[in-house]
C-alpha cells in the first residue's frame, strides 16, 4: 500500500562503460621510454618533422614514421595557460601553469604541468625540463613525468618556436 | 590522448579507474593496452509524470497517462506521442497484460536484470493502448509466445525505490485473459 512517502523526483541512473585501450605501435614506444624517464618521438623520412609522442604515421606525408629518435629533457614553453578555478578532485593547488612544451629537437608541443616558478612569472619562451618520478615509481604513462620546472637559461628566442604557437 | 594512460583518478565525481597496463606483450614489441572504466552518476530529474509513474511503482502500482481518442499511454508520457496533444490524468493499468513481441536472452550480459536465461518482452499490459518494455521470467523460450498473459512480479514493498527495476520481472499468469 501507498506509504506517507515524498513522491519520487529523481532517478539514479549511473552508466558504465569497460573498455580496453590500445596504445598502438608508436605510443607504446613513447609510453615505454616513459617507464624508462625518456622522451621518444618518431622521425617523419619525407619533411623530417619530428613527432613526440608519435601516432606512427605523419599527418602532413601520410607515410610511416618508422625512424624512432630520443629526445632530450629540456624544452621550451610555447604557450600556457594559468588555472584559476577549482574543481572538484582538483589534485594541484592553485594557481597553476598547464603548458605547451615543445622539447627540444621535436616539431610538435605537449601539454605538462610546469612547478618550481610562480604562476605570474611564466612565459612563452621559457626555457623548462622535465622532473621525473623517483626510479621505482616510473611507469608507461605521463604521470611518470611529474612537471617541468625552468632550467635557468635565457629564454628562447620567440623566432625558435613561432612555427609551433 | 596523450595522457590515457595516467594514473587512477576521479574528476567531478566520476570515477576514472583505468590504468591497469599489461606489460605481458614483451619488453621492446608490442603494443600496450589498458583496460579503462569510465563511469558516470547521474542522477536525473524525472518531472511530473514519469515521477508519478515510479512514485506508482514504488507503491506498486502501474500508472499511464490517458491520452487523445481514448488511448492510454504506458510508461506515461506528458504529450501524447500521436497527437502530440498534452495527456490526461494518470489511470491504473495491469498489473497483468498481453506479450506483444519477445526476444529470448540465452545467455545474459553482465548488468542485465536476470542472471539466468530470459526474454525481453513488450507488455501491453490490461487497460494500456501501448506496450512497455520489460523482462520476463521464463524456464524457457518454448514456454514465451506472442499473445501469451503474463503479470508484474514486484519486489517486496521495503525493496521498492521508485524505478523500473521495482517490478522484478513479468512472470506467465494463465488467468484467462484481462479480466
Ligand atoms: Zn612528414
Amino acid at each position: 500500500m501507498a506509504e506517507a512517502r515524498e513522491p519520487v523526483t529523481t532517478l539514479d541512473t549511473p552508466i558504465r562503460l569497460e573498455y580496453l585501450f590500445s596504445a598502438g605501435i608508436a605510443q607504446s614506444k613513447n609510453l615505454r621510454g616513459l617507464a624508462e624517464g625518456r622522451f621518444v618521438g618518431q622521425r617523419c623520412p619525407v619533411c623530417s618533422k619530428v613527432y613526440v609522442p608519435s601516432r606512427g604515421s605523419c599527418p602532413v606525408d601520410g607515410v610511416p614514421t618508422d625512424e624512432e629518435v630520443a629526445l632530450g629533457n629540456t624544452g621550451t614553453v610555447t604557450t600556457f595557460c594559468v588555472v584559476n578555478v577549482p574543481f572538484a578532485g582538483q589534485s594541484i593547488e592553485i594557481p597553476y601553469i598547464v603548458a605547451q612544451v615543445l622539447l627540444d629537437g621535436a616539431d610538435i608541443s605537449f601539454m605538462g604541468l610546469i612547478q618550481e616558478i610562480p604562476a605570474d612569472q611564466v612565459r612563452m619562451g621559457l626555457r623548462v625540463e622535465a622532473v621525473w618520478v623517483e626510479p621505482d615509481q616510473l611507469g608507461p604513462s605521463m604521470a611518470s613525468v611529474k612537471h617541468f620546472r625552468p632550467t635557468g637559461e635565457p629564454d628562447a628566442e620567440y623566432a625558435s618556436y613561432k612555427d609551433y604557437t | 590522448m596523450f595522457y590515457f594512460l595516467h594514473g587512477a583518478r576521479k574528476v567531478r565525481g566520476i570515477d576514472c579507474e583505468e590504468v591497469t597496463v599489461d606489460q605481458t606483450a614483451g619488453a621492446d614489441e608490442g603494443v600496450l593496452t589498458s583496460a579503462h572504466v569510465l563511469e558516470y552518476p547521474y542522477s536525473r530529474s524525472v518531472g511530473p509524470v514519469i515521477g508519478a509513474f515510479l512514485t506508482g511503482l514504488r507503491d506498486g502500482r502501474i500508472l499511464g497517462a490517458s491520452g487523445s481518442n481514448g488511448s492510454v499511454v504506458v510508461p506515461p508520457t506528458e504529450y501524447d506521442p500521436e497527437t502530440a496533444e498534452a495527456t490526461g490524468e494518470l489511470v491504473e493499468v495491469g498489473p497483468a497484460g498481453t506479450v506483444t513481441s519477445w526476444a529470448w536472452i540465452a545467455d545474459p550480459a553482465p548488468g542485465q536484470p536476470l542472471d539466468h536465461p530470459f526474454a525481453w518482452v513488450l507488455v501491453r499490459l490490461d487497460g494500456a493502448t501501448t506496450s512497455v518494455l520489460h523482462v520476463l521470467d521464463a524456464p524457457s523460450p518454448s514456454e514465451v509466445r506472442t499473445g501469451m498473459r503474463v503479470r508484474a512480479d514486484f519486489l517486496p514493498a521495503t525493496e521498492r525505490v521508485g524505478r523500473i527495476q521495482d517490478i522484478r520481472a513479468f512472470v506467465p499468469a494463465d488467468d484467462g485473459g484481462p479480466g
